[in-house]
């Protein structure tokens, strides 16, 4: 195929339109991260710094009893001297949540791809999800213990109710925010609901669906920390929660503290794997991933 | 190289599309097209001309069979139909805004309606290659639409809907949107295009010169009403480039159907 059989490679360029080329922004970088992004990593870091600091110098000063408030070196201290304990309970925290959040991202995807093909059965079940959605987990924790007898799928349904919902609602927003103009062009083309769904509604939906996930990670941590908290008095689990319990009756506090770093280490950790997904996910072509040079 | 004459396909050969005294009243009251008879022979350029709100797109978009009307019938005579009446219509659609996915490539978009109708993905990228190469984007197979502007991404759009190589394009209004300069170019490669693979345009547009530069014939439409008032013919032969955009023939042409359409506006 040459170039001056064709009817429209052979307009002479004349620097209007078709000639720009895209551009991509280049930027020094330092371990991978652009010169202008250190600020804004390097800000927050020192903050806490100093706030620690703050904290040993008050804790020392005053002689504050470590079963009030341990400083942050005695709770450094204790994360490695506990680690062999504590680092067994944060696996099985993590393994809850995770389940939780895989189940709640399996059924809150499918349920919101059966709403969008029945506008009647999301009418009759949306409600519910809602209604699930705002009862709080703590006061149904007890019935699903009771009702479930194993522990571990108690737990992996109280950390499910409170994760599912965030991405139930932001995934049908998203499939119902296909531009309506290329619904019409993929029914001139006779689409099935299948390729529609596939090619057009699940895409458009991808940025709604991991805002929700954003949101979700971190629910999952804290369902499945309060539903062991409920558990805890069963003495069954030995989850996070359970050595937080554990370690304020026997007022080893400096170990609570330590648990508590973990819980929200994780958290953190969480956020930051599902929002990079995100980013990794949309840096080509979404508005809130894509980088400005203005 | 002149497409064949209006009159001739007019007379003996069925038209590729028949508009039978269609009418389309929306759930809110609006009479947005009245009673409108409209054949579309195969192979010619048509304009529909009108001020906004003339019904011209709504009378687009039931050609193209995204709402049907409430009165009145759309034909194709020479279409092969299904089992159940229903013409395979056969067409490429063309929307006022450029409508690509923002998440996927030039070629990602232009590959749809491919993929839609189960072609294998290496000769359907290739099919979509080629046609990019013919509007004019070859080199920007790889770029996703934000990173282009917004002459190209009406070209990646052209190029969707040409790239199953219909026997109709069906445009509403595409260019609008865009600086005068990037319209005219574009206005030039669709002529080209149009010639090249010999399919029948129909070109929904406010402009008056824009409809006199394109078309074999233009259809003008009355606000509000929603009625064919006037089917002018253009007699002028292609190709068109700037010579005939200056040209006194222009201007005359220009002032007709802007006498023309000012008549049907104040009607």
């Amino acid at each position: 195929m040459t170039d001056s059989t064709l009817p429209a490679s052979n307009v002479p360029h004349d620097g209007t339109d078709a000639e720009a080329r895209p551009v991509f922004a280049t930027e020094r970088k330092i371990l991978g991260i652009g010169v202008s992004a250190w600020p804004g990593i390097l800000a927050p870091i020192a903050t806490g710094i100093i706030a620690l600091a703050a904290w040993e110098m008050i804790v020392r000063i005053n002689n504050v009893p470590t079963y009030i408030l341990p400083g942050p070196l005695l709770i450094a201290q204790t994360l490695v001297t506990d680690w062999g304990t504590l680092s067994g309970a944060l696996w099985i925290t993590l393994r809850i949540t995770f389940a939780a959040l895989i189940a709640a991202v399996t059924i809150g995807v499918a349920l919101a791809v059966v709403f969008t093909q029945s506008k009647w059965l999301e009418k009759s079940l949306f409600p519910y999800a809602v209604v699930l959605q705002v009862t709080p987990v703590v006061s149904i924790a007890p019935l699903i213990i009771i009702w479930v007898g194993d522990i571990n799928l108690s737990l992996l349904i109280c950390a499910w109710i409170v994760a599912f919902f965030p991405i139930l609602s932001n995934t049908i927003l998203g499939l119902n925010s296909a531009d309506h103009n290329l619904v019409n062009l993929f029914q001139l083309y006779g689409a099935t609901r299948w390729q529609t769904m596939r090619y057009l509604k699940l895409p458009a939906a991808l940025p709604y669906f991991l805002g929700g996930l954003k949101i979700s990670g971190g629910l999952a941590l804290i369902g499945a920390v309060v539903a062991e908290f409920v558990a805890g008095s069963g003495g069954n689990a030995s989850g996070l929660a359970y050595r937080i319990l554990e370690a304020s009756y026997q007022l080893k506090i400096p170990r609570m503290f330590a648990a508590l770093v973990m819980i929200s280490a994780s958290g953190i950790a969480i956020f930051l794997v599902t929002s990079y997904v995100a980013h990794l996910l949309l840096r080509r072509w979404h508005e809130s991933a894509v980088k400005r040079e203005n | 190289m002149t497409a064949s004459p209006v009159s001739l396909s007019q007379g003996r050969q069925p038209p590729l599309v028949a508009v039978r005294r269609v009418s389309k009243q929306f759930a809110n009251g609006t009479l947005a097209v009245r009673d409108v008879d409209l054949d579309l022979a195969a192979g010619e350029f048509v304009s529909l001309l009108g001020p906004s709100g003339c019904g011209k797109s709504t009378l687009l978009r039931m050609v193209a069979g995204l709402g049907e009307p409430s009165a009145g019938s759309i034909d194709w005579p020479t279409a092969p139909h299904d089992a159940s009446g229903r013409p395979s219509r056969d067409l490429g659609f063309v929307f006022q805004d450029p409508t690509l996915m923002p998440w996927a490539t030039a070629l990602g978009n232009v590959t749809m309606p491919l993929v839609l109708k189960h072609v294998n993905k290496g000769e359907a990228n290739a099919r979509a290659a080629e046609m990019l190469a013919l509007v004019g984007l070859r080199g920007f197979e790889k770029a996703y639409p934000r990173e282009l502007s917004g002459g190209m991404k009406m070209r990646v759009s052209i190029a969707r809907a040409l790239v199953t190589h219909p026997r109709i394009l069906l445009m509403d209004e595409p260019f609008a949107a865009l600086d005068e300069i990037t319209r005219h170019k574009l206005n030039d490669d669709l002529l080209r295009l149009w010639e090249d693979q010999k399919f029948t345009a129909v070109f929904v547009t406010h402009s008056v010169f824009e409809s006199v530069y394109l078309s074999q014939r233009i259809v003008v439409m009355a606000a509000r009403s929603g009625r064919v008032m006037a089917d002018l013919t253009v007699d002028a032969p292609y190709p068109r480039d700037d010579l005939f955009r200056t040209s006194a023939e222009y201007a005359h042409l220009c002032r007709v159907a802007s006498e023309t359409l000012k008549k049907a506006i104040a009607q």
